[in-house]
């Protein structure tokens, strides 16, 4: 076997060491944060400081409910928002899509971007920063603008975006700790103002009800605190990529559009993505279609289909982590090239 | 400190923590893929999430599917939820994850009552038309144990679904027979928090409550953790294997448990009875002060959840103590990892500080 290539991190990316040893401490730290005794009241102590670090990382002024990822999240804003949802962009991720029911659909164009006079509806929209799949980035300010201008609450699915980019403007934002260097199981709903949710009794101020999992949120807050110094490297090595692969005769989703870093969408004519994730995964690369909750069906990406890419079914994603050196990307330009002349 | 709470949640086994290791390792290592996609990485963490499931389904029944979820709360909630079930009846000494649900899904909904000693009555009166009833395996107040196979039996007979709340009884005791749905804890077994599942019995329909990736047969969405499956299924296995001396050890606690708090009134069957729970009263005293001059146990008034809030508690009440009873009242709970010495010298400090109370 090949050494592995691992060049899907949009799917999931390592953990970091600071959030390893965070976690490993947390799993030490066993007592109940509910539990009243000197051991319950340490726990708490320490999750209540991991909010407050959490807070500080981001720059973020509202409340902070620890969740077990981003579709609880999305799962939790959208049914305890109390201002209905009015609108969905169609891009979304399938955990907003799927809760969507007939609240109106937010086309995109040929970029994949949303536009934002769309946007102005009362009631609850929701758009995501950053898209899974192809990278593009969505004007949320001018987004926030309009919801915010026609009496609407704007809900900003920010899994791939977080720990990446700056928090966008939003009044309820989802994270997930394992798209930025922290541990799987573990997410955030930022709130900007309780008023904004029925509760839902329970912990978590009673918005969350189930025992806490005190080592993932000190796990996710350490991975945040890493910092996003690692975005310019990203799109340089990004821009080395790409670059060779049109060079070869690929073609990039989205090129003029503004991107995530660490993100490429590219097509090679003429193989279907099917064939293309079976040769590379011989060859030890790990890349995907799509996203990996979907890559399992090999359905039509509807992300691709919405913005009229044509050929969607011969795209494959390719995302780069913190650890991803030119060599590597090189190593994929070539297996790439050999894949496409094959 | 001595951790007398083992209700609230237990320490993680090393064995558990050893498991998890290997897929917190980091960059330099494999193990960090995401078990849903499907190159080589991907498939690797999936094959130790389908491990760690076998080992938990080990816990439950035959005869149905395990689902990961992030604990019981959230399996108790796709449970009721999910079920669409319209009319409930749910007995009186519930955890707030079934009450506090049962009453949003049906505000009108039967409350099944129980027997001064904290039982549901075998025949207890289930109202025609229910269609889905909710009783635990074990009281996580007071440590009771449910006559399960039989109400299941009468509500499968009846045509509703039977719901079990097997949180503190998995991994200690037999599993519930005859449930519909079964939901678990890992940190209540020895495993992580974070991580529970939901048993469902082949051929019962259930509405998801989180949509997205469609993982786990499209019942519950989100990225499954492979440290949380490793470490909640080497938990269950632990169990398991240690079965037997558990249980014994366990036994000889709570003999001397019950030999060394002479002074106190026990709450609930003393039989019918998980024996690592002791629910104990005494007349006129004042928890508070109690839990505040023994800060080196860690022992729990009702449960953790409720701990914070000051209200009387809804499983004393049902058994009928007067609120000025039910705050009279501790719990101590103890199992794998307590020492016998330990009981000794906290009982020694809980009886001091009782008696320096004139009570």
């Amino acid at each position: 076997m090949p050494p592995s290539l691992y060049l899907d991190h949009a799917a999931t990316t390592p953990l970091l060491p600071a959030a390893r040893d965070a976690l490993v401490d947390g799993l030490a730290r066993w007592a109940n944060p509910s539990s009243p005794h000197a051991a319950g009241r340490a726990a708490r102590a320490a999750l209540e400081d991991a909010r407050a670090r959490m807070k500080a990382a981001l720059g973020w002024r509202g409340e902070v409910v620890f969740t077990s990822g981003a579709s609880e999240g999305l799962a939790l804003a959208i049914g305890r928002s109390k201002a209905p949802l009015a609108a969905v962009s169609v891009v979304e991720h399938e955990a907003v899509l799927r809760l969507a029911g007939d609240a109106a659909r937010l086309p995109v164009d040929g970029h994949g971007l949303v536009d934002p006079a769309a946007c102005a509806l009362p009631g609850l929209v929701a758009v995501q920063q950053v898209n899974n799949e192809t990278g593009v980035i969505q004007p949320l300010a001018e987004i926030a603008a309009a919801v915010r201008g026609a009496g609407g609450v704007l809900l900003v699915d920010a899994a791939q975006g977080a720990g990446k980019l700056p928090l966008p403007e939003a009044d309820l934002i989802v994270l997930s700790a394992h798209k930025f260097g922290g541990p799987i199981g573990t997410g955030a709903l930022l709130v900007r103002d309780w008023a904004l949710l029925h509760p839902a009794g329970g912990q978590e101020r009673g918005y969350r009800p189930g025992t806490e999992n005190l080592p993932g949120a000190l796990a996710m807050v350490a991975a945040l605190e890493a910092g996003a110094g690692w975005m310019e490297r990203a799109a340089a090595l990004r821009q080395r990529l790409e670059s060779a692969l049109v060079a070869a005769g690929g073609e990039i989703v989205a090129a003029s559009a503004p991107r995530l870093a660490t993100i490429g969408s590219v097509r090679m004519p003429g193989r279907s993505a099917t064939a293309q994730l079976i040769r590379f995964d011989g060859m030890g690369i790990a890349v995907s279609a799509g996203s990996a909750c979907s890559s399992g069906s090999l359905r039509a990406s509807h992300v691709l289909t919405a913005m009229g890419v044509p050929h969607a079914g011969e795209v494959i994603r390719v995302s780069l982590g913190r650890e991803t050196t030119e060599v590597d990307v090189d190593r994929f330009v070539a297996a790439w090239t050999e894949v496409a002349r094959a | 400190m001595i951790y007398l709470d083992y209700q609230a949640t237990t320490p993680l086994a090393p064995e558990a923590l050893d498991a998890m290791l290997p897929w917190l390792a980091g960059p330099d290592a494999p193990g960090y893929a995401n078990p849903h996609s499907p190159h080589r990485a991907g498939r690797a963490a999936a094959a130790a999430v389908e491990v760690a499931r076998a080992h938990v389904a080990a816990l439950l029944p035959p005869g149905g599917r395990v689902i990961f979820t992030s604990g019981a709360t959230e399996a108790l909630n796709i449970a009721l939820a999910g079920s669409g079930a319209r009319a409930l009846a749910v007995s009186a000494i519930e955890h707030a994850a079934v009450l506090d649900t049962a009453r949003a899904l049906d505000p009108d909904l039967c409350v099944l009552p129980v027997s001064a000693d904290g039982r549901v009555a075998p025949d207890v009166a289930i109202p025609y038309g229910t269609g889905l009833v909710a009783v635990m395996q074990v009281n996580n107040e007071i440590g009771t144990i449910q006559p399960i196979t039989q109400l299941a039996a009468r509500a499968r007979a009846m045509g509703a679904l039977f719901v079990c709340d097997a949180v503190q009884g998995a991994g200690k005791l037999v599993a519930p027979d005859g449930a519909d749905m079964v939901a678990i804890s890992a940190h209540k077994l020895h495993g992580p928090k974070g991580i529970g599942a939901l048993w469902v019995r082949d051929g019962v329909a259930l509405k998801p409550l989180i949509h997205g990736g469609g993982q786990e047969g499209g019942l519950r969405s989100g990225t499954l953790s492979p440290a949380l499956c490793a470490g909640f299924g080497a938990a269950a296995a632990l169990c398991k294997s240690r079965w037997t001396s558990d249980g014994e050890h366990v036994e000889r606690l709570w003999t001397k448990a019950r030999a060394l708090f002479p002074d106190w009134m026990l709450n609930g069957s003393a039989d019918e009875r998980w024996h690592g729970n002791l629910s104990l009263r005494r007349p006129g005293l004042d928890v508070g002060r109690l839990l505040s001059e023994c800060r080196n146990i860690a022992f729990s008034a009702g449960s953790a959840c409720a701990s914070g809030s000051g209200r009387p508690s809804h499983v004393l009440r049902a058994l009928g103590l007067s609120d000025r009873d039910s705050k009279s009242t501790i719990r101590i709970g103890f199992g794998r990892y307590t020492r016998e010495e330990e009981l000794e010298q906290a009982a020694a400090v809980l009886n001091a500080a009782a008696q320096a109370q004139g009570v």
